[in-house]
């Protein structure tokens, strides 16, 4: 079991620890990633609302290199796309490759003037979908060494890793992050907002508008008891953590938890220490870890 | 003019239907008519516009007579609508009416074709196929089977109950078998039916009763049916008359037995309440239930599970009625007719997370609220809810696992309706505000239009839109502690928060879990979504694919209550017809032995799925008894010695036909060379 990985802009900037908790995590449960070679841009977010078919042909570029280093070395390897939107824009390309004649034939026509013959074998997987399906939650939990007993997480899925695909978890009501910080040892709260806006590019364009959003969000997880916020994507887990002292004086509310990548929370259970998973990079700090560290340290 | 015995020169006749443009506007059927007259042995070769009407008819029989033809071809539809047309057709003109060959250039052809030319290419090797084999038929008797008088009626809600009641009263012997220990059906669960709300009990109870009582039914409740062999007018059935450790003879529905039980409270979910109430391992699912006989549950019994229990519920028993050594029986039967009318399931609601149903203690689905709100239900019509409050308002979901792509796309008919009746009996009973969230209202019954005028009029609030989703996010203080409905008002065009107390499922209909099960027992299709499939959507909507096999109600598709029971009359007429016709004609297409040939090996003995074939032990001969062959082929496929063939398949006919459709559009056959009878 190995895989290929794209990292994606997010995880370079904004979203670093997100990809150092993945890679950290993936070391650990002995899973080789190798980064795609040569990649670029995926082509989402303002490229796909402005021209679809060039965003594709960003996003197919990509999905070639990974056919590419399939047919040399890396044979049955998935490509890892971690960010939301990043996984997204590879499967809608994936998609309307298969099923849009017309997205079909522009892209392949622009993949061929660079040098490319994709023949659309490239599978597209989210890290939630590879470390559940795939490595499987038995496995997962037989290697933590820091059950993270008396947590309680609000699982966060954001929408787009489940929408409008669905292809590993249901649309409205995903459970797979769910059973996973379960197997951990935490507990999961009730929380009705999973799949819910987080806000999107709407905080940065109509404030207004995505602090709503992103308020309703927030407070129904306080109010339902939980400890933290877990995402998957790094817009989600930007939104959410760092506009919450900006809500509180607008709002009069006084919001103040914790949001961090479920890789993180995996790597703290697993027992890899703080700095490795970039807890030290979060806004409002992860205080919960602080216990669970120690403990796992002693462990080892 | 004589009946040819199909040995002289093949004089065939060849007609092309246009059925309107159905076929004649994706294929060339000018030029198939042209194409058929070139083929060796067509003397006659038209194109017409209906050749099932009358006048198409007319065609066939004066050719017979003015060109002295003796081999028929018709190219039009599928042979299961008009073969038998044709086939009367020819034998009005005077010949025996398997010298007829049907090419079925419609199902077959134009409707799964939009390229003409490639259509009129495929027409025309089907055309050519069939004229070869046609010179190959033979005259042939048609086979009678005698219908057997009994009928079978499997399940007993109210389509059940209807038809069998109807066949018993014309003098017919019914066996009525039902899988649940009460006759009913979701009927019996109902408070009131809509429009007219008279209540489902009153109307129900004496049709229940008649059906035990008649002299002509055979009631076999808590029973099975498990295997199904024969054919038409002759079926032969096991049922399994699984144990109720309580004799039906004996045991007269006192329920002293009841009270007796050393549980003093119920502790099972009771099934006839969906739940909503418990009951003890010695229950009947209520007080009207048919037959009037109680029964144990060995899961929850303290005898079945410890062997030590005192038994109070036998000593209470003063007519010796409890029996813990009950086994499992299982009863055959002959029937010549079969009408199935197994039901429906209602959806589950769980499929759909966003609705909350089983996370939200108030989100009931509608037939638990059927039963909440029925007198001789688990609160005796006191709407109370699960966490003891009574409701000041009710949201009433519409559409809850129909019309929607990620469950069932069919409209399930009878949820408007209900949803409407139920809004009414929640104001009654409780003086809630009641939402209604609907996408379109269909009140496309006798007076029901008029039933939804008067709900309008009795301010229920209806919301035009499909729910996103049931919440218990409170945004506002007001919604604190209440469930939330979101949904887009349409009409108003803003998205709304409907902040209730209550909340009401419509759900929809859905086939049996194992309707699959049930349709391979009994040999008949599906539709896709799984609702057994009528032979004809209009013409023949009770019939099936199979003889003598008949559905009604809720298994067919959804249906309310009248045209359940309409069906069910409709089931039990066909059923009649048959029966007093007394006799059936069936397809002469019986495999027969060609003794000369036939070494007595015995491979064919063991194989035939209908033991039609013994052996002819003085001269070592098999012997198939034409009265048991369906004509499957199995035996014909299986003689090493091609010593068994069969009438309608023979290898000629078969070969020759294959040979024509192979044959290239431009070499013109010269006629049926090959594979003669050795």
């Amino acid at each position: 079991m190995s895989y290929l990985y794209f990292p994606g802009c997010s995880l370079r900037s904004t979203g670093r620890p997100y990809e150092e908790s993945i890679l950290a995590v993936f070391k650990k449960l002995d899973v080789p990633l190798t980064e795609l070679e040569d990649w670029n841009c995926c082509g989402a977010t303002a490229y796909v609302s402005i021209d679809e078919n060039r965003a594709f042909t960003l996003a197919a570029r990509n999905l070639a290199l990974a056919e590419k280093m399939q047919a040399n070395g890396n044979a049955g390897q998935d490509l890892m796309a971690p960010c939301s939107a990043c996984y997204l824009v590879l499967e809608k390309t994936q998609h309307y490759m298969k099923s849009d004649e017309g997205v079909k034939k522009e892209v392949t026509a622009a993949l061929q003037r660079g040098g490319f013959d994709y023949r659309g074998t490239t599978k597209v997987r989210h890290p939630l979908d590879i470390l559940v399906n795939d490595i499987g939650i038995d496995r997962i939990a037989r290697a933590v060494v820091r059950p993270m007993k008396g947590i309680k997480v609000a699982c966060y899925y954001g929408c787009q890793v489940v929408r409008p695909f669905q292809t590993f978890d249901h649309a409205a009501y995903p459970v797979t992050m769910d059973r996973l910080v379960g197997a951990l040892g935490a507990t999961t709260v009730d929380w009705p907002m999973k799949t819910r806006c987080c806000g999107g590019s709407l905080t940065g364009t109509i404030q207004e508008a995505g602090l709503r959003l992103n308020r309703a969000l927030l407070k129904e997880a306080v109010k339902r008891g939980a400890d933290v916020i877990l995402t998957c994507c790094p817009l989600c887990q930007h939104n959410l953590e760092c506009y919450q002292k900006r809500i509180n004086r607008k709002f009069g509310e006084s919001i103040n938890i914790p949001v961090a990548y479920f890789t993180q929370f995996i790597g703290l259970a697993l027992g890899i220490p703080r700095k490795e998973l970039g807890i030290q990079r979060l806004f409002v700090p992860l205080k919960l870890a602080e216990t669970p560290g120690k403990e796992a340290h002693a462990h080892a | 003019m004589p009946e040819t015995n199909g040995h002289d020169a093949p004089r065939v006749g060849f007609y092309v239907c246009h059925c309107g443009h159905n076929i004649a506007g994706t294929v060339d059927v000018a030029e198939v008519a042209r194409f058929a007259g070139t083929l060796p042995n067509v003397i006659v070769a038209r194109d017409y516009k209906y050749m099932c009407s009358d006048p198409g008819q007319e065609l066939i029989i004066t050719d017979i007579r003015e060109h002295r033809l003796n081999r028929i071809v018709v190219a039009s539809c599928s042979p299961l609508l008009h073969e038998h047309t044709f086939r009367v057709a020819t034998e009005k003109g005077g010949l025996n009416p398997y010298f007829f060959q049907m090419v079925n250039i419609r199902e077959n052809v134009s409707w799964v074709s939009d390229d003409p030319a490639a259509a009129t290419a495929k027409a025309l090797d089907l055309v050519r196929a069939a004229v070869r084999r046609v010179a190959h038929h033979r005259s042939l008797a048609t086979k009678h089977v005698r219908i057997h008088p009994d009928v079978l009626v499997v399940g007993a809600g109210i389509s059940g109950i209807h038809a069998a009641l109807t066949l018993a009263n014309a003098g017919k012997k019914v066996t009525l078998v039902e899988r649940e220990p009460t006759i009913g059906g979701h009927m019996a669960m109902f408070d009131k039916t809509f429009p007219t709300l008279d209540c489902a009990a009153c109307i129900l109870t004496p049709k229940m009763s008649a059906v035990k009582n008649h002299p002509n039914i055979t009631l076999w409740s808590y029973s099975e049916v498990t295997e199904v062999s024969g054919f038409v007018g002759n079926y032969t059935v096991k049922v399994k008359r699984k144990p109720r450790y309580v004799s039906e003879e004996l045991c007269v529905g006192c329920m002293e037995c009841i009270d007796a039980c050393v549980y003093k409270e119920g502790k099972t979910p009771d099934e006839f309440n969906q739940g909503l109430s418990r009951r003890k391992p010695v229950y009947i699912p209520f007080p009207q239930a048919t037959p009037q006989v109680v029964l144990i549950d060995p899961d929850t019994c303290i005898e079945f599970k410890s062997g030590r229990c005192k038994k109070t519920c036998v000593e209470k028993c003063d007519r010796d009625a409890i029996d813990f050594k009950q086994k499992e029986e299982i009863k055959e039967i002959n029937v010549g007719t079969i009408i199935l009318a197994t039901g429906f399931k209602t959806f589950d609601a769980r499929r759909i997370p966003y609705y909350g149903y089983g996370k939200y203690p108030n989100v009931y689905s509608s037939i638990e609220v059927e039963r909440l709100v029925n007198a001789s239900g688990p609160t005796g019509g006191d709407l109370v809810l699960r966490d003891g409050r009574h409701p000041k308002t009710v949201g009433i979901i519409h559409c809850v696992g129909s019309r929607d792509r990620n469950t069932n796309r069919w409209c399930s008919r009878t949820c408007c309706m209900y949803s409407l009746k139920l809004a009414h009996l929640l104001k009654e009973h409780s003086d809630a505000e009641v939402y209604n969230f609907y996408i379109d209202i269909r009140a496309a019954g006798k007076a029901y239009e008029e039933f939804y005028d008067k709900l309008l009029e009795e301010n229920i609030h209806f919301v035009r839109g499909r729910v996103a989703e049931v919440t218990d996010w409170s945004a506002r203080p007001e919604e604190e502690g209440k469930l939330v409905i979101r949904v887009e008002d349409t009409l108003i065009g803003v998205v709304r928060r409907v902040p209730v107390d209550m909340v009401v499922l419509a759900v929809g209909m859905e086939p049996q879990a194992d309707s699959q099960d049930v349709r391979r027992m009994f040999n008949i299709s599906c539709s896709t979504e799984g609702f057994f499939l009528e032979r004809h959507p209009k013409l023949a909507p009770v019939d099936t694919f199979t003889d003598g096999i008949y559905i009604a109600g809720a298994c067919q598709g959804p249906k309310d209550i009248p045209d359940s029971v309409a069906q069910a009359g409709a089931a039990a007429a066909q059923a009649l017809s048959l029966i007093d016709a007394g006799e059936i004609e069936l397809e002469p297409n019986t495999a027969y032995i060609v003794e000369e040939d036939c070494s007595g090996c015995k491979s064919c003995l063991n194989i035939c799925p209908y033991t039609a074939i013994t052996r002819d032990e003085v001269k070592q001969k098999a012997v198939i008894n034409e009265a048991l062959c369906k004509g499957c082929g199995t035996c014909v496929a299986t003689c090493p010695s091609g010593a068994i063939r069969q009438n309608l398949f023979e290898d000629e006919q078969i070969f020759s036909e294959i040979e024509g459709l192979l044959q290239d559009n431009e070499s013109v056959p010269t006629g049926g060379e090959a594979c003669q009878p050795q």
